[in-house]
């Protein structure tokens, strides 16, 4: 992969993770005697189809040149996902941490993110996950979208193409030159029933990335070694020079495989203050919904009939489903 | 915001229940008029009437059909920038008729068009929203400091299907749901059903008129025709930032495979073995007249189309008989087909989790099994 030159329009994308309890595997140790599932004992991991949407924010960055900034909203133990995101390549890690975002639904979830967001700066494009295996919404993307004021494509099985912003500098004045051209594009193919449809949206762009789109990249050794041991530091009045090699703020320049000098990345850890979130939107007094019950799923006591498999017992189980109209 | 507790029940007005309709060709889609059904219920319950929001090419034909489902009014809105689905355009459509109308509960199918809109719309009403439910009910609730009376609850799986939910919003409205599909009946139409079509004026900046959103007169009742009468309703205007999305190409399948339709379902997993090993199911299925199932590790293993799959990201099936072969029954799976009227569960693992909602067991490699099935019901049908 070349270098971007620094002329060339750079992409800043924001991606949006979550940790969450791998509900998928589902092994012996995390059930309980009665039959039900203990939550408490499944292990907290990235959230499957955000990993996907980081990759496409990677693979992006490393064709336009730019900035990948990685947020995740949860508690202070959720800063595994963001140095597992530093392992991949991410430039920029956020962790948002605040009791008062505690009990969000996805619309005082989506409030707070698209409020981390907009702290960010100016983004081109925000990748998401199109859902998180602990409650499988897909709310929260394009909820975060509306909340951004961002047209959105959900559902992407493939980015077929970005055209970045032009800098006003750079771009071609003259007639004929398009507005879409001046804010640049995205393309992407979304999955639905039966088929696909491809969709082109102005930039910035929201977009929800499925698990089809690509196969996520492990993690980097040489990344690993470095950000291992890295930990959260609050940073009320933010600011985001510490990741321009020129700057003096700057803490170590490092060269990425490209060649591309790569900033030193903190865990930039951020309350509601911090985002300017207003009070009364966040967390559960912010949410709609309230869960009025749960109720585990327990295995209902066997009460088939067991038929023996028998040529005998087989004849004698098709002839009563005969008899009963079932089969006919 | 709460819902009115009177009020005519004969012309549309606050506190409706509405079904948003995906229509597919200028049809209705099964799951739209499956939630109509349900609607009808839950209107009739509240004492209060059930809508239904058509938009697209061929939404004022498809009038008729919802109000044979179970519609007493539909919202018909047709427009060059309505043609084909787009999130932006939709969803200034839905707020501007919640906003005009206040429904008291809003359903929508658990499709991408329906997780793509809602959430959207959710957002724009600052309301709540359920995905993916697979039941909804009216009942009460309380709080310490208040109590609640015919709220929606929105029931669904969540934590993988490890644990059913009820989700209800006290506060807001109105109340949002996306429901799966197949879970809710198809209801029998009704020609004799009357009710109101109400066209709703769209516009957009371009055209210049440049009202507001959901600013209109209200709904004026026109001569009835064919037991239907019509109203000129609100007028909801499109901004060119709803518009800068542009659909590039859509490419979409009939479904081969109708699971949701089928009185008899034989479905392979993992104990089929191989892609030649679902040759079997596929002669169990048709020599009972039956439609060919998987679970999902069959469709992941690349042994059967994944229209095929049964279960929680698959379809939703209730046949009169269901036949699990070589299938273990996760939470996923059973989610998808535990409401069969009959299952009858073939396994070698006399613990898979599969026998405990199996109506008849066979411990047994399916391999023995099924041949003498066919063989059986060969003799008994012939006899």
């Amino acid at each position: 992969m070349k270098h971007a030159p620094s002329t060339h329009p750079q992409l800043r994308i924001a991606v949006l993770v979550k940790q969450v309890p791998d509900t998928a595997n589902v092994t012996g140790k995390a059930m309980k005697d009665d039959g039900t599932v203990n939550r408490a004992a499944l292990p907290a991991i990235f959230n499957p189809e955000d990993l996907n949407a980081l990759e496409e924010a990677l693979r992006l960055r490393d064709r336009h040149g730019g900035r990948v900034s990685v947020i995740t909203m949860g508690p202070p133990a959720a800063v595994q996902v963001l140095r597992e995101s530093l392992y991949r390549g991410a430039d920029e890690v956020v962790l948002l941490t605040d009791r008062r975002f505690a009990g969000a639904d996805t619309l005082a979830t989506s409030y707070a993110l698209a409020c981390a967001v907009r702290r960010l700066g100016d983004v081109d494009l925000v990748l998401c996950g199109r859902q998180a295996i602990d409650g499988d919404t897909a709310q929260v993307g394009p909820q975060t979208a509306e909340k951004l004021g961002l047209p959105q494509i959900t559902c992407v099985s493939r980015i077929d193409e970005v055209v970045p912003a032009r800098s006003d500098a750079a771009a071609p004045s003259g007639p004929g030159t398009a507005a879409h051209d001046q804010r640049g594009s995205v393309t992407a193919t979304r999955s639905i029933e039966g088929g696909y449809e491809t969709l082109r949206a102005p930039l910035p762009a929201l977009l929800t990335i499925t698990g089809e789109a690509n196969d996520p990249r492990p993690p980097s050794a040489k990344l690993v070694l470095t950000y291992k041991d890295i930990a959260a530091e609050a940073w009320p009045d933010y600011d985001d020079s510490y990741l321009d090699p020129q700057s003096d703020a700057a803490e170590v320049c490092l060269i990425d495989h490209d060649g591309r000098p790569v900033c030193r990345a903190r865990v930039v850890q951020w309350d509601a203050a911090t985002i300017a979130a207003e009070e009364g939107i966040t967390g559960l007094r912010g949410s709609p919904t309230r869960v009025k019950e749960i109720e585990s799923v327990v295995l209902a006591q066997p009460d088939a009939r067991m038929v023996e498999p028998t040529e005998a017992g087989i004849a004698e189980l098709v002839h009563e489903l005969i008899a009963e109209h079932i089969l006919g | 915001m709460s819902a009115p507790s009177t009020h005519d029940r004969d012309a549309p007005g606050p506190g409706e229940v509405w079904v948003f309709v995906e229509l597919d060709g200028g049809r209705p889609a099964d799951v739209s008029l499956e939630l109509l059904g349900r609607a009808r219920e839950l209107a009739d319950r509240l004492g209060t009437r059930a809508g239904a929001v058509a938009a697209g090419a061929g939404a004022a034909d498809a009038a008729a059909a919802l109000i044979a489902c179970g519609a007493d009014t539909v919202y018909v809105a047709e427009h060059d920038e309505l043609t084909a689905y787009r999130s932006g355009p939709y969803a200034r459509l839905m707020t501007g008729l919640v906003r005009r109308y206040e429904p008291q509960i809003v359903l929508y199918g658990a499709t991408t068009t329906g997780r793509d809109l809602a959430p959207r719309v959710a957002s724009d009403l600052r309301t709540g929203l359920t995905a993916d439910c697979t039941d909804l009910r009216i009942g009460d609730h309380s709080t310490r400091e208040t109590s609640y009376q015919d709220l929606l609850y929105q029931i669904r799986p969540a934590f993988g299907g490890n644990i059913i939910a009820t989700i209800v919003c006290p506060e807001h409205r109105p109340q949002m749901a996306t429901v799966r599909e197949g879970v809710m009946r198809l209801p029998e139409p009704d020609d004799t059903r009357t009710g109101q079509t109400v066209s709703i004026h769209v516009e957009t900046a371009a055209g210049g008129e440049g009202r507001e959103d959901g600013r209109a007169s209200d709904p004026a009742t026109a001569e009835p025709s064919g037991g239907r009468r019509e109203a000129t309703g609100a007028a909801v205007l499109l901004r060119p930032e709803d518009l800068e999305v542009a659909l590039l190409d859509r490419h979409k399948e009939e479904k081969r495979v109708d699971l949701k339709g089928a009185r008899i379902v034989v479905a392979g997993g993992v104990g089929v073995g191989s892609r030649e090993g679902f040759a079997l199911i596929e002669q169990l299925a048709d020599a009972l007249g039956g439609v060919v199932g998987a679970s999902r590790a069959a469709v992941d293993a690349g042994w059967v189309d994944r229209d095929h799959q049964i279960g929680q990201t698959g379809t939703t099936v209730r046949p009169k008989l269901y036949i699990a072969a070589g299938i273990s029954g996760s939470v996923q799976h059973r989610a998808g087909m535990d409401e069969s009227a009959r299952i009858l569960a073939i396994n070698t693992d006399p613990l898979a989790p599969v026998f405990s909602v199996a109506h008849y067991g066979v411990v047994g490699d399916l391999h023995d099994v099924i041949p003498r099935m066919i063989a059986a019901y060969r003799v008994k049908g012939a006899g």
